[in-house]
C-alpha cells in the first residue's frame, strides 16, 4: 500500500483516478488546488469544482484538502500569459500549470508531506522502457493529453500517477456512473481556466495590457486596412483580421508586435519547412532524426526530423507554427521531447 | 506515532469553534423538544418558549454591562457585525475601521465608504492614524477587542477617546466574539456603543449570537418581517439557541478568571516550548497584548497549508490565516496589515484554546508540531 495524493479538479477523470487508486488498495487523499480568484466558468478550481471534488472525496470516503496555489498560479501563469501576448506570441497557459503548478509546487510538497505518488486525471501513460520511464500518449486518441505533459521527466514520472491514461473516455464515465460517483456526466473542461466565455479573452487581455491597432498588409507590403488588436493574432487565424470578401482564403502568415503589422497572405504563404524552437526538454537525451511531431493540445501530428540544432524539419512544407506554441516530439506512442517555437 | 493513538483529536482551534457544553446542552435540549412554541405566538405554549428568552436575555444583559432591551439576537457574530456597521450608515455614511478586522466587519466597513486604519507591527490599532481619518463625516468606528487571528488585546478605552476628540457623533462597534473569552467584557467594552457576540465561540451552538446596542443608539433593522427583537431584527426566535447562548454566557462567566489562569499557562507552554524547539519559530504577539489562549506563531521557511495537513495526520487540528469560501488558506490580511512579508507570513499557524483543552492535548501538540516542521524542512 502506498500514500497517494489524488490531484482532484471536480471532474470526471481525476474522480475516478481517485476511486482507482482507491480501489487498489492505496492510502488516498485527495486535494484540490485553488489557483484563479477572479471570474470563471467551469474551470479547474471554481468553488463548485472545489464542491465537486469535495462531495466525490466524501463518497469515496478520503481526506480531502484545498491547496491555495493563487499567488504562483498568477506568477507562473497568468502574468506569462499576458506576457507572451504582449509580445506577440500565443502562450500554452494549461502546459505552464502542469509545469510549474502541478508537477512542480503541488509535487515537491506531496513529497514533504510524505506521499509516495501523486496521481492526476490526464490521459496519458508512463511506460516502463529499457532506458528508463517515458511519457506515452494515453489510450484515447481523442483525449490524449501527453501534449500538455511534455515536461515530465523520468524522474517526475517516478512519482506520478495517470490511472485513466490506460482508458477511453467513454470507459471512464461508465465506471464513474457504476461507482455512483456525481461528476460521472460533467461536460469536459474546455479552454482557458482564468477566462470565462462571456467576457472572452479579448477582455480579459485589455484589462490587463494595452493592446494596439495594427495595419495589416498582403505579402507585398500592399495596405489591406487595420485591426484593433495586433497583440492578439496568432498565426495562422483567418477570422477578426477585417477583410472583407478574401476572408475565407486569407491568413495571418506574420504578426510583428513592435512595428504593429500584420501580414496576410494565402495557406501556401502560411506553409514552412522548418520549426525554429528552443526551450527542449528531452525524456533522454537529445535527438536526432525522423519524429512524429505535435503542434497542439489535439492536434494532428505530421512527420518531421529533429535536426542537430534541435530544429523541425518537416517531411512535407507544413503550415507555420506560431511562436510560443509548444511543440512536441513523438515516436510512436512514447514522447521523447518538446520544445517552444520561437 | 503519526496517527498516534488518541482517543479523539487534540483539538487546537478553539477560536474557530467550540463544542457545546454538556450544560448548555442540557439547557437548551427542552426546547428543541416539548417546548417548540413559537415565541411571538399567544398561547401557553408559545408563553413558555417567550419566558425563556425573556430569562436569557436578561442573564446575557447582565453579564454583558447592558440593558435587557438593549440585546439583539441573531444568527451569530458576521449577522451582528453586519447589522452593527449597516445599521448605523446611512447612503452616504462613512465607516472606520483597523485593516484587521475580521472580513465581517471589514467588508460592510468597505461597502460605506471604508476608511482603513493601519496598525503597528505588533497589531495595536494606530492610534495617530486613527485620529487622522476621523471627521464629522464618520458615523461608526468598528474595533475588534480581541483580534481574531493573532490574539492581539484592542485598548477599547483608548479608541473611544480619540473617537470623543475627533468624531463624537460616531458611534463605537467592538466585534467582542474572540475577546468574551478572555476579557472582563463588562469593563473591556464599556465604551462601546455596540458589540457582537457569537455563541459557538464559547460553547453554545452555531447559528446564535447577538448584537448589544445601547439604548440612545438606533440600528435600522436589516432583516424585515414579524418585527421581533423590537423592530430591530425580524424573524421567528432561535429559542433553544438564545436560551443556549445565555446558559453558554453564564458559565464562561462563572469560570471565566480561572480559565485565563489555566488556558494561558497551557498557551505559554506551547509558546515557549515550540519556540525552543523550532528554529526561526517566534510568537507575532507577545504573551502580555495577547489573549491568554490565543497564541499565533510564525514559522520560517515552512508553509502552514501544508504542516496544517501533516499536523492533521498526527492528531492535531489547528488553523493558519482564515479559510475563503472554498476551503483554501487565503494569505493573511491582519500579518501583511501588521508589515509582515507574505512569504513569512505564509508560515503561520494560530493555536488557540477552549474551555474543551486539556492539558495531554497541549503536551501532544509541543511533541508533534516540532516533528512536523522538521519533517516539511528535512525534505525541502
Amino acid at each position: 500500500m502506498s500514500r497517494v495524493l489524488v490531484a482532484m479538479s471536480g471532474g470526471v477523470d481525476s474522480a475516478v483516478s481517485a476511486a482507482l487508486m482507491k480501489e487498489q488498495g492505496h492510502d488516498v487523499t485527495g486535494v484540490t488546488l485553488k489557483l484563479w480568484g477572479g471570474p470563471q466558468d467551469q474551470g479547474c478550481c471554481s468553488v463548485s469544482d472545489v464542491d465537486d471534488a469535495r462531495r466525490v472525496a466524501q463518497q469515496l470516503d478520503i481526506d480531502h484538502f484545498v491547496f491555495n496555489y493563487g499567488e504562483e498560479f498568477d506568477r507562473h501563469v497568468v502574468s506569462p500569459y499576458v506576457d507572451a501576448h504582449a509580445a506577440g506570441l500565443t502562450p500554452n497557459p494549461c502546459i505552464e500549470c502542469n509545469r510549474h503548478i502541478k508537477f512542480d509546487a503541488l509535487v515537491s510538497r506531496a513529497k514533504k508531506l510524505g506521499f509516495d505518488f501523486v496521481a492526476t486525471g490526464h490521459h496519458a501513460r508512463i511506460m516502463e522502457t529499457d532506458r528508463g520511464l517515458r511519457l506515452a500518449r494515453g489510450v484515447d486518441d481523442d483525449k490524449d493529453q501527453s501534449y500538455v505533459l511534455y515536461m515530465l521527466t523520468a524522474q517526475d514520472l517516478s512519482m506520478l500517477r495517470f490511472p485513466v491514461g490506460e482508458m477511453t473516455k467513454s470507459e471512464v464515465r461508465e465506471l464513474a456512473h457504476h461507482q455512483g460517483l456525481r461528476s460521472a456526466a460533467k461536460p469536459d473542461s474546455q479552454d482557458v481556466c482564468f477566462i470565462t466565455a462571456s467576457e472572452g479573452r479579448t477582455s480579459f487581455l485589455s484589462d490587463r495590457l494595452d493592446l494596439h491597432t495594427a495595419d495589416v498588409v498582403d505579402v507585398e507590403g500592399n495596405d489591406l486596412g487595420t485591426i484593433d488588436a495586433v497583440e492578439l493574432v496568432t498565426i495562422g487565424q483567418r477570422r477578426g483580421l477585417n477583410l472583407g470578401g478574401n476572408a475565407d482564403r486569407t491568413y495571418a502568415v506574420h504578426v510583428d508586435v513592435p512595428s504593429r503589422r500584420v501580414v496576410v497572405g494565402s495557406a501556401q504563404d502560411l506553409l514552412s519547412e522548418q520549426v525554429q524552437l528552443a526551450d527542449h526538454v528531452w525524456a533522454d537525451k537529445p535527438y536526432i532524426g525522423p519524429v512524429q511531431v505535435q503542434i497542439s493540445a489535439h492536434g494532428n501530428q505530421a512527420a518531421g526530423s529533429l535536426t542537430a540544432n534541435g530544429n523541425v524539419q518537416w517531411v512535407d512544407a507544413h503550415r507555420k507554427v506560431a511562436p510560443g506554441q509548444a511543440v512536441v516530439f513523438y515516436i510512436d506512442d512514447l514522447v521523447i521531447g518538446g520544445a517552444t517555437a520561437i | 506515532m503519526e496517527t498516534a493513538k488518541l482517543d479523539r483529536p487534540v483539538y487546537l482551534d478553539c477560536a474557530a469553534s467550540t463544542p457545546i457544553r454538556p450544560v448548555v446542552l442540557d439547557a437548551m435540549m427542552p426546547y428543541l423538544t416539548e417546548h417548540f412554541g413559537n415565541p411571538s405566538g399567544g398561547h401557553r405554549m408559545a408563553r413558555s418558549s417567550r419566558a425563556a428568552i425573556d430569562d436569557a436575555r436578561e442573564v446575557c444583559a447582565t453579564l454583558l454591562g447592558f440593558g435587557p432591551h438593549e440585546i439583539v439576537f441573531t444568527s451569530g457574530g458576521t449577522e451582528s457585525d453586519n447589522l452593527a456597521i449597516h445599521g448605523v450608515c446611512n447612503l452616504n455614511g462613512i465607516a472606520v475601521c483597523p485593516e484587521t478586522e475580521h472580513h465581517a466587519v471589514l467588508y460592510p466597513v468597505e461597502s460605506h465608504n471604508g476608511r482603513l486604519v493601519g496598525v503597528t507591527s505588533n497589531g495595536d490599532i494606530d492610534l495617530e492614524h486613527l485620529e487622522a481619518v476621523l471627521d464629522e463625516d464618520v458615523s461608526v468606528v468598528s474595533v475588534m477587542l480581541v483580534n481574531n487571528e493573532s490574539g492581539r488585546i484592542i485598548d477599547l478605552d483608548a479608541v473611544a477617546e480619540v473617537r470623543d476628540r475627533c468624531a463624537p457623533q460616531a458611534l463605537l462597534h467592538t466585534d467582542a466574539v474572540q475577546a468574551v473569552n478572555w476579557l472582563d467584557i463588562v469593563n473591556a467594552a464599556r465604551r462601546a456603543d455596540m458589540m457582537s457576540l457569537s455563541g459557538h465561540k464559547f460553547g453554545a451552538p452555531k447559528g446564535i449570537g447577538l448584537l448589544a446596542v445601547r439604548n440612545q443608539v438606533a440600528v435600522v433593522p436589516q432583516i424585515l418581517g414579524g418585527g421581533q427583537e423590537a423592530e430591530r431584527r425580524s424573524g421567528t426566535h432561535n429559542t433553544a439557541g438564545i436560551v443556549a447562548l445565555g446558559a453558554a454566557l453564564q458559565c464562561l462567566d462563572e469560570s471565566r478568571e480561572s480559565e485565563i489562569a489555566r488556558l494561558g499557562g497551557l498557551s505559554e507552554r506551547l509558546a515557549s516550548a515550540l519556540t525552543a524547539a523550532i528554529p526561526g519559530c517566534f510568537e507575532t504577539i507577545s504573551q502580555s497584548e495577547r489573549a491568554a489562549g490565543i497564541l499565533q506563531i510564525v514559522i520560517e521557511d515552512v508553509e502552514s497549508e501544508a504542516l496544517l495537513v501533516l499536523l492533521e495526520r498526527h492528531g492535531v487540528m489547528a488553523s493558519a490565516a482564515a479559510s475563503c469560501a472554498s476551503g483554501a488558506m487565503d494569505p493573511s490580511h491582519v500579518l501583511a496589515a501588521m508589515g509582515m512579508e507574505r512569504t513569512v507570513a505564509a508560515g503561520s499557524l494560530r493555536l488557540s484554546l477552549g474551555w474543551c483543552t486539556e492539558d495531554w492535548e497541549v503536551e501532544h501538540a509541543v511533541e508533534a508540531i516540532p516533528r512536523c516542521v522538521e519533517q516539511l524542512r528535512g525534505a525541502s
